[in-house]
């Protein structure tokens, strides 16, 4: 008998075991795609290249400009030029579908630099491009383009900071940096695929300085560590920027001004054509893999979080992770104090300028909790034309999305503030005119209405002639440093009463949410209970003289 | 040994027993005590399946109730994941044991002993006054109703109601990955409230069930029985021979 009974409870114990395991085995049932070899990675390009390109008679030389390197590239691939016109990195332009909008650097105003009309040689350091100083530029010009600035493999290709996109044609020195003029027929030679420090030359450096504007690019991803980025490990994985923004005859996948907030197509197989530089084009929508409890369980939960949070917003638990702090204030109010009639700087500890007379205020920060945000997709900008109300914090980029949106997800952004200037008669921003060696540019002269005159109307626009500082905020989605799994943001950063997203609202959330009435209610009950029990014991221990001999029956 | 049953057992089944004319009446009655004679037996009244069950409905209430609140944000004694991992790993041992004991219920009849029943003000009255003044406890356990009328009452709304209304959201709650599509802004409001709402009352209810252990004639008296499965009832003397010659085993 008590061997049966022993059967029988280890029956149940198996039976308790086998439907957990089917329960929640389901979630690892799809096995892990390997992503296989990573053949975008220039070194491996270099060596499996079937030209090279320093046996070519067109690039012998010798060179002067970069216009005649890229008329020996034209020699044989004659379409480049062309296919790089159509792309935003050229046109600076880009039409919004979704708004209507016309965006780009050429037009939107940034809470940063501000604008490029009226201060191009300055902003057009990074054009792929040449000789784009002022609104003349002929877009047409094949010659104009700068192949070498994305495929130079010489590291030895730098454009000057003010010369529209040209390098140096004598050595120039601009503090203790020296800008050399290129050895042009070496670095002809020496072409092949991008590598993260061409993309970056620009784009680690955009808003005037390392780390600047994005919070999640900067020079530490030249050569990042795993804990900096999974991806681009160099030691590791070591993707390019390519790896994931794919380019199609010049044309890059991903885009500011219109996302892909929720991607879901899904991973795309091995040899599919792919447009997109989402999480999901590899991972899929389902993730996180686990072949058995306990681990398919939180597989299962992390899963169940896809639909409305992006990747990026567990998996880059801070910005500016790499050691380059990024900028997180620019106040332009308080720039033009001079001391000795000369423009002066301050800094920090770092080293990092906390004040320039020619600026204003900065401040940085590295190691930052993003700003959470629902996000379609859809970036509305505050261009030159819009009505602001300045008695708020205008935001230069507005981002849409909600919780009922099923195109929305929670997603991480650099939250930029500022202080702009603004026309305080027609309550807009406005363009200003910064750089140049003129009598209106800010940074000579330090007149605002001069500087905001000269910029709007390098723009056809008209201007009141009174300046007034506004707040304003500007959002830069999160994207790169993302961190190893172990390192992504913990679920009680969110899932507790003052969380990252103690800020959203629309939807319930365990752990930050809860009905404060009920849980009165409930905690009334639980302690109504308590002292009723505690009374009614007390009641009996005081009276238990009084018994019978007989007690409780039972 | 019972007093009226003298004569030796076993006795031929078939032999005429005119006592028990009126016994099968009495004994669905549930009357404590039956005219033709009773004694007091020490009998195993929890069989073996009901202890476990209790006690391991017992320990994952507990530990569901803690995980359970630290969700919820109340608390956070223990990671947010950790808790979470907890709860749904208890919550889902606790269904399958209530789909096991229900399956049990249904086979064993012991169901019937969640019927409402007679007597309950005395109960009420008795857990109120008369309990202070030592008083008898108006009801009297037997087997086939093992419980007064406000157990009854108390573990029918523990089962009908308070169990199904958590599983129900908690299952809901645990499934959310797979109708959130449907669910709207409200969806898992409604469901986190009525699981908060319930697991209040379960905490209550735990509270009081806890201390009513305390009230039999010693203080660990009713846990004890509830540990060993013995208990000494009122048995009428069929009973008893009833029990001596199939049951045996329960028997003390």
């Amino acid at each position: 008998m008590a061997a049966i009974r022993r059967a029988a409870v280890a029956a149940w114990f198996a039976a308790f075991v086998a439907s957990a395991t089917i329960a929640f085995g389901q979630t690892g049932a799809t096995p892990v795609a390997p992503s296989g070899p990573v053949t975008s990675r220039p070194d491996l390009a270099k060596a499996r290249s079937t030209a090279d390109h320093s046996k070519f008679e067109a690039l012998k030389g010798p060179f002067a400009s970069g216009p005649e390197v890229t008329k020996a590239c034209l020699t044989c691939h004659t379409e480049a030029s062309k296919q790089v016109h159509k792309s935003i990195h050229w046109s600076w332009a880009f039409k919004n579908e979704a708004t209507g909008q016309t965006l780009g650097k050429k037009n939107v105003i940034n809470a940063f630099c501000g604008n490029l009309t009226s201060n191009e040689p300055r902003c057009t350091s990074c054009h792929a491009g040449y000789g784009w100083k002022d609104a003349t530029f002929d877009f047409t010009s094949e010659t104009n383009v700068d192949c070498l600035v994305c495929h130079d493999r010489t590291g030895g290709y730098r454009k000057t900071p003010a010369g529209a996109g040209h390098p140096a044609t004598t050595p120039l020195t601009i503090g203790k940096d020296v800008y050399n003029p290129p050895d042009w027929a070496k670095v002809a030679q020496n072409v092949g695929i991008p590598g993260r420090e061409n993309c970056g030359a620009c784009h680690f450096y955009g808003g005037g300085g390392d780390g600047v504007k994005h919070g999640d690019l900067d020079s530490s991803l030249v050569a990042p560590s795993k804990a900096l980025d999974v991806h681009m490990d160099a030691k590791g994985l070591n993707f390019t920027c390519e790896t994931c923004h794919q380019s199609d005859a010049h044309i890059f996948a991903g885009s500011r001004y219109a996302s892909t907030a929720k991607d879901t197509q899904g991973a795309i197989h091995r040899g599919a054509e792919r447009h997109v530089a989402s999480c999901e084009s590899c991972h899929g929508d389902q993730p996180h893999k686990a072949a058995a409890p306990p681990a398919a369980i939180k597989a299962y939960y992390l899963n169940g979080h896809t639909d409305k949070l992006a990747c990026q917003s567990c998996h880059i638990p801070e910005m500016a992770r790499g050691g380059v702090p990024t900028k997180t204030l620019w106040d332009w109010s308080t720039a033009g104090k001079l001391k000795d009639g000369k423009p002066y700087a301050e800094h920090d500890a770092k080293g990092a300028d906390t004040y320039l007379s020619i600026k204003g205020t900065f401040k940085w920060e590295e190691n930052v909790a993003p700003h959470y945000a629902w996000f379609d997709g859809k970036v509305r900008y505050t261009l030159v034309d819009e009505k602001i109300d300045p008695t708020k914090i205008v935001e230069v980029n507005k981002i849409a999305g909600s919780h009922d949106d099923p195109k929305s997800r929670i997603w991480p952004f650099k939250a930029m503030r500022g202080r702009q200037a603004y026309d305080k008669a027609n309550d807009t921003l406005v363009y200003m005119n910064v750089f140049g060696q003129n009598d209106t540019a800010y940074w000579t002269n330090f007149n605002w209405e001069k500087a905001i005159d000269a910029g709007m109307k390098s723009a056809g626009l008209q201007f009141s002639g009174q300046v007034g500082f506004v707040d304003t905020v500007m959002y830069w989605p999160l994207a790169h440093m993302v961190a190893p799994k172990e390192q992504a943001v913990a679920c009680v950063s969110c899932h507790s009463r003052d969380g990252r997203l103690a800020n959203l609202a629309g939807f319930y959330m365990p752990g930050r949410d809860h009905v404060r009435w009920l849980d009165m209610l409930g905690y009334l009950a639980v302690f109504g209970a308590l002292a009723g029990v505690a009374a009614h014991g007390a009641l009996r221990f005081a009276m238990r003289g009084r018994r019978g001999a007989s007690g409780g029956i039972h | 040994m019972s007093e009226t049953n003298d004569s030796a057992l076993p006795r031929p089944l078939d032999a005429p027993r005119p006592e028990l004319a009126n016994a099968r009446d009495g004994l669905i009655a549930g009357e404590a005590s039956v005219p033709w004679g009773k004694s007091r037996r020490t009998v195993m009244i929890y069989s073996r399946y009901e202890r476990f069950w209790h006690w391991s409905q017992a320990a994952l209430i507990f530990t569901l109730a803690f995980s359970g609140f630290v969700v919820h944000g109340s608390f956070a004694l223990i990671g947010f994941d950790k808790a979470v991992m907890i709860h749904t790993i208890a919550a889902v041992v606790l269904i399958l044991l209530w789909i096991f004991t229900t399956f049990w219920h249904f086979t064993t009849g012991q169901w019937r002993q969640y019927l409402p029943k007679t007597g309950l003000l005395a109960v009420v009255r008795f857990y109120a006054w008369g309990i202070l003044r030592g008083a008898p406890h108006p009801y009297s356990k037997n087997l086939w109703r093992k419980q007064n009328a406000l157990q009854s009452l108390a573990y029918l709304t523990f089962m009908v109601l308070i169990g199904p209304a958590l599983w129900a959201t908690g299952i809901l709650y645990l499934a959310y990955p797979l109708w959130a599509k449907l669910a709207g802004a409200t969806g898992l409001t409604v469901v986190a409230f009525v699981h908060t709402a319930a697991a209040f009352m379960m905490i209550a209810f735990v509270i009081i069930h806890v201390y009513m252990t305390t009230t039999g004639k010693t203080v660990g008296h009713y846990v004890k029985t509830m540990i060993t499965g013995y208990d000494t009832v009122e048995m009428a003397a069929v009973e008893e021979a009833y029990l001596e010659r199939q049951q045996p085993n329960i028997l003390r």
